[in-house]
């Protein structure tokens, strides 16, 4: 079902207790900035306030009532998650602190292990700074080298020499769909031919989960990682996808309690998936609301958030089009079907920073900068831009305040 | 921040003074904002008594920081190079005339992490936390 962006979203919007508190100057508030970290709805706010008011004692070795509720609730949660994306079994599900971790792992896990010199790392050139920065050092640590796809002045990934650039790679790393500029990443015409050239393939899925549908198995990707609090779930939660056969090969991450089996004073045997890369007490009330997060958004449908997703965009980039004129810029790929809720742009000489500044004047809450992705600026020759990004609680309401916003820009820096 | 941007902070981001750069500075530093990855590069010319004689600023940014290099720039002439190095943020808050907010601190005070590191021949520390306040700047 599509509903008009407005209507249901005001509603799910009553759901987000934050969203009810006007800003210290008095304004309405429109959030735009879920890209950097959705809001939470009262169902997330309410399973950890049930979990630590009722459920919580450390997991997996208490024999007391408690302990076990606890335990359960935690792997009922990665079940949930699990689900969510379609993982082959609970297993595949590792617990992180966010994304960032879970490439680290890999990075760390698999890579340190499975590659070495004369192998190839391919990334591509709008990859937020999480999915870069690990392959450096991989790269640097293994003598392996570290290869993009290049990307267009659309933001669109450039695949006419692909296979060239597959040869000798063991590995594929790429974001679902850009921080930045909001494209969708065909997976499916990338995932088949880097398979064919025998690498494995990580997904950045930070900003794919929170509003497409996943399947991983559809997908076919080896590894899959994104973060909790971009999805309606809690700060310092995210996980791992991974197939069994990959894990299971893989060392262990960080060592310590609870991801061993035995342990003498020479020598331990590690657990079994998903405890074996889970060392150390894990941040299991956040899991639990990453699980009610997920239950949340299934309730919502997440195919009625895509379509509600892209209402919003084209809504918004009808009402930016008259502003064209007084040198608002708008970048990333010029079709819906390519991108994302995401939507960064510029206006005339006045840097983002300061853009950010005057909207926030206004109740409207925007990122500037280089949205952690500094070689795509580079690249593209932008110093900073300014960053709308929609969820499923905006509506048109939302945007409106943004052209207000924009107005009062143009009136304060006197673009005519 | 409503009231920032008065005439004379458009008219410094639009109209930057003493913007470019020097063929042989004595003194030079460059550095970025790492919340927003802004540039500023200072040159110095320094007499033989370790006075400014001449000075450029270079980069891009955001108006607060482009600005406060500007005027910042106009004030460095005949300052002695170790005072640049001491020089206090208060010089320019006062510059700027009017109050800032803590997100946009360091916009304003990277021209003078420059000039300042420019005159130490070091990177300098952030002026608004050289008394151990603020926060890390990551």
């Amino acid at each position: 079902m599509i509903a008009a962006p407005g209507d249901h979203a005001a509603l799910l919007a009553r759901d987000f207790p934050i969203l009810g508190f006007p800003t210290s100057r008095g304004k309405r508030l429109a959030f735009l900035d879920s890209a950097a970290s959705s809001q939470k709805p009262q169902a997330v706010i309410d399973a950890l306030v049930h979990y630590y008011t009722h459920d919580n004692a450390n997991i997996h070795r208490g024999v007391y009532e408690l302990a076990q509720r606890a335990t359960e609730a935690f792997e009922l949660a990665r079940a949930k998650v699990a689900g969510f994306i379609n993982a082959a079994e609970p297993a595949e599900l590792i617990w992180t602190r966010n994304t960032t971790e879970a490439i680290n792992l890999v990075s760390y896990s698999w890579g340190l292990a499975n590659l070495k010199a004369g192998d190839a790392i391919l990334t591509s050139q709008l990859e937020h700074h999480s999915n870069l920065v690990p392959w450096q050092l991989l790269a640097a640590k293994t003598g392996a080298e570290l290869r993009f796809i290049e990307v267009d002045g659309d933001g669109l990934h450039k695949l006419d020499t692909l296979d060239a650039l597959l040869e000798n790679v063991k590995l594929v790393a790429l974001s679902h769909v850009s921080n930045t500029l909001g494209t969708i990443v065909p997976l499916e015409t990338i995932v088949p031919r880097a398979h064919a050239a025998g690498a494995i393939v990580l997904v950045d899925g930070a900003q794919s989960v929170p509003h497409f549908k996943i399947d991983v198995q559809a997908l076919d990707v080896d590894f899959f990682a994104a973060s909790g609090h971009k999805m309606c779930g809690p700060t310092g939660i995210g996980f791992l996808y991974g197939k069994r056969a990959l894990l299971d090969a893989m060392p262990p991450f960080l060592t310590g309690g609870d991801m061993i089996k035995e342990v003498s004073y020479e020598d331990t045997t590690f657990s079994e998936l998903p405890w074996k890369f889970e060392a150390g007490t894990s941040n299991i009330a956040d899991a639990v609301g990453l699980g009610a997060a997920v239950d949340y958004l299934e309730a919502v449908g997440m195919d009625w958030i895509t379509a509600h997703d892209r209402a919003l965009l084209a809504y918004t980039l009808e009402r930016l089009e008259p502003f064209a004129k007084r040198g608002l810029v708008v970048y990333g790929p010029k079709s819906l079907a390519d991108r994302s809720g995401v939507l960064s742009f510029n206006f005339a000489d006045i840097h983002a920073h300061d853009l950010a500044s005057i909207l926030d004047t206004e109740g409207v809450c925007v990122r500037a900068g280089h949205h952690c992705t500094m070689p795509l600026m580079e690249k593209m020759g932008w110093p900073a831009t300014a960053r709308a990004s929609f969820y499923l609680y905006n509506t048109e309401e939302d945007v409106d305040q943004l052209v207000t916003g924009l107005e009062k820009a143009a009136h304060v820096f006197k673009i005519a | 921040m409503d009231d920032f941007y008065k005439e004379y902070i458009l008219d410094h981001y639009r109209n930057p003074r003493n913007f470019g750069q020097l063929e042989q500075p004595d003194a030079t530093a460059e550095d970025l904002n790492p919340l927003c990855g802004d540039r500023i590069r200072f040159d110095l010319k320094v007499d033989a008594e370790g006075r400014v004689t001449d000075v450029r600023f270079s980069g891009k940014g955001c108006a607060i920081s482009q600005a406060s290099a500007s005027m910042l720039s106009e004030s460095l002439k005949g300052e002695k190079l170790d005072d640049v190095a001491r020089m206090p943020q208060e010089r320019v808050l006062e510059n700027i005339g009017i109050g800032i907010s803590a997100a946009r601190m360091k916009c304003a005070m990277l021209g003078l992490k420059v000039a300042k590191s420019a005159a130490l021949g070091r990177l300098a520390q952030w002026p608004d936390e050289e008394n151990g306040e603020g926060s890390p700047s990551t």
